[in-house]
């Protein structure tokens, strides 16, 4: 008795390792075979370990004291110094607010406009018209920001811009929304929507496409009216893709759009428009305070990557799909 | 489709959605009309018309004026060199990596997969970013504008996406035949993807002509500057405000005519092709795989 379970244990065992084996030359063997693979996807992957790898290791020197002749391997440590300094900094603040505020505004101005548009689009009958829309309300995305903060430029200027054109017209005061820090972040956020949220409605769009006709159908026989086929239907429908894409635009954090506020920055409207890319495009290149810039981006980058993750654990608990 | 009886709530609704919709495309498009219009125009009709949309008073001088200097051939030239060669460039490393990625026997995969997502929600920062291109020999050439960004990570998920799209039929007939992947690659595979090919073609294509943020951090030679730095430079000379102002020469500021018709030539390359690509990603099946 004793030994037939032990001979059938030791069997299991043999089979186990035998398993194992074959299970790795196989591996092997499929290694063998895709060598042209491993081939094809050699220059892409030295490209992200050159370019976006070595710069995460290159985070070191936000505990150092870098100076560009002496290199990572010769400059001095200097522990948290440039963080406490960041924190410490009467500038840290401000900041850390202007970002803050840019980024609720991304969440909850722009964000749920895309959706509404791919809504509205998806109520139209007329696939011409449909289309048509689309075609006009993607354009903006394929300008660059420099052409979107120009034309923003040439029509609100106060020297000949159309803005202030029709305001004096129509007998009102004119308004210098250029330099006006009060209007830094409406026409923020307006350049945002203008540029992207029509591109933003591809994605939904598509996600509608895949809704079985069938459950309006039913809506409708149950005395749903379109509002409510809409909010009912619809919505839920492309409730993951809304998750999936709030998300990734949570981790956006990161890139809040160094270029778009770089260009609306100015002395005048500082004080709302700085935020951590600029002011560490400022400190870093401009001012040569490698170390501490660096230290600015990575508290930033590491706030956003936390964000990431916890915005993903909470869409799990709530039984989401989330993004990994 | 069944026939259906169309209530007057749906036709009130019908009516304010095409409104709504109709406006939406209209406030999008005008200011480039206006732009367009403008740079058409005397700079005394802009000066006089409120709202300029078509010129009455058609004239060329703003173009005459900026097509007088090299400065814009220059630019204009940068800018078409980065962006054709940088598509290519792009194209080529997307396209062998997307691929390699889809093949779903491939061993290591997931791990590579996961570093290439990784580098979507973390990276190093600009400064650290800064000292690699300049450690690889970059900083003042135009490689600047395209090695640093050789793949995007969004790009290549879609391309991996349509390729894992494909009947997995096709490969397997083709090596019986002999073929080896990359002949698979290019004579199989990448001709039957080319609308997905076309389409993240000209998200590079775009991407490579917009292209100012890696201009101003890597190119101090404002010989090597493209369009879109050139463009920032002139639109903004005439208010010294911005803190790259001073950057810029003491030029006397142009006239807003002048403004109007360099965003246009800016502009216009992107919108000639727009119309052709268009129709690839209305439909959107494309990226609509980005998941997964």
């Amino acid at each position: 008795m004793e030994t037939t379970t032990l001979t059938a244990k030791q069997e299991a065992k043999e089979e186990a390792k035998q398993i194992k084996k074959m299970k790795r030359s196989e591996t092997w063997r499929r290694t063998k075979r895709n060598k042209m693979i491993y081939l094809m996807i050699l220059p892409g992957l030295i490209y992200f370990l050159i370019y976006k790898y070595l710069p995460m290791y290159g985070l070191i020197i936000s505990f150092q004291e870098y100076k560009p002749y002496l290199g990572i391997s010769g400059s001095e440590w200097v522990g948290f110094e440039h963080f406490s300094r960041l924190f410490a900094s009467s500038e840290f603040w401000m900041i850390f607010k202007n970002t803050i505020i840019l980024f609720g505004l991304q969440i909850f101005i722009y964000f749920p406009i895309p959706i509404i548009i791919s809504l509205m689009l998806n109520e139209v009958r007329h696939s011409f018209f449909k289309r048509g829309v689309q075609t006009l309300i993607y354009i903006p995305h394929f300008m660059s920001w420099v052409v979107i903060v120009s034309v923003s430029y040439v029509m609100l200027t106060l020297d000949g811009g159309i803005v202030n054109a029709i305001l004096e017209e129509l007998g009102f005061q004119n308004i210098n929304f250029l330099l006006n820090e009060d209007w830094f972040r409406p026409m923020y956020i307006l350049q945002v929507i203008w540029r992207e949220a029509g591109w933003g409605t591809i994605i939904f769009l598509a996600a509608i496409t895949a809704v079985d006709p069938q459950l309006y159908e039913a809506a409708r026989m149950d005395g749903a009216n379109r509002f409510r086929q809409m909010w009912h239907i619809t919505l839920p429908a492309i409730r993951n893709v809304i998750i999936v894409l709030l998300i990734l635009k949570i981790g956006d954090v990161l890139e809040l759009g160094f270029e778009h506020v770089y260009l609306l920055l100015n002395s005048s409207n500082r004080n709302v428009a700085e935020i951590f890319d600029t002011y560490v495009y400022v400190a870093g290149l401009q001012q040569g305070q490698f170390s501490y810039s660096t230290a600015v981006g990575f508290f930033k980058g590491g706030v956003g990557l936390a964000m990431v993750v916890f915005a993903n654990w909470l869409a799990k608990r709530m039984n989401e799909e989330g993004i990994y | 489709m069944a026939q259906r009886r169309i209530s007057t709530g749906s036709r009130v609704f019908d009516f304010f959605n095409y409104f709504l919709l109709a406006l939406l495309a209209l406030i999008t498009i005008l200011p480039f009309i206006h732009v367009v219009g403008s740079s058409f125009a005397t700079s005394a009709e802009v000066a006089n018309t409120k709202f300029l949309l078509f010129p009455t008073d058609f004239s060329l001088k703003a173009y005459e004026y900026i097509f007088s200097t090299n400065t814009i051939f220059r630019a204009l030239g940068v800018s078409i060199l980065v962006t054709v060669g940088g598509t290519l460039w792009s194209m080529l490393f997307s396209t062998l990596t997307a691929y390699g990625l889809s093949r779903r026997d491939l061993v290591g995969r997931r791990v590579i997969n996961f570093l290439i997502v990784f580098t979507l929600l973390f990276n190093g920062g600009m400064i650290p970013t800064f000292l690699v291109v300049q450690q690889t020999g970059l900083l003042d050439t135009l490689w600047a504008l395209v090695i640093p960004v050789t793949i995007n990570a969004f790009n290549m998920i879609i391309l991996r996406s349509f390729f894992l799209n494909l009947p997995p039929g096709l490969e397997e007939s083709a090596k019986i035949d002999g073929a080896n992947d990359f002949s698979i690659l290019f004579r199989i595979v990448i001709p039957i993807s080319l609308p997905a090919i076309a389409t993240i073609s000209l998200f590079y294509a775009v991407t490579y002509w917009n292209t100012y943020m890696h201009a101003i951090l890597y190119l101090a030679d404002a010989d090597k500057w493209p369009v879109q730095v050139l463009l920032r430079q002139i639109v903004v000379l005439a208010s010294g405000m911005n803190y790259d102002a001073e950057a810029y020469s003491d030029v006397p500021p142009p006239e807003v005519t002048v403004k109007m018709a360099t965003i246009v030539v800016a502009t216009v390359p992107v919108l000639l092709v727009y119309p052709f690509l268009q129709k690839y990603f209305a439909k959107g099946a494309l990226l609509g795989s980005v998941k997964g």
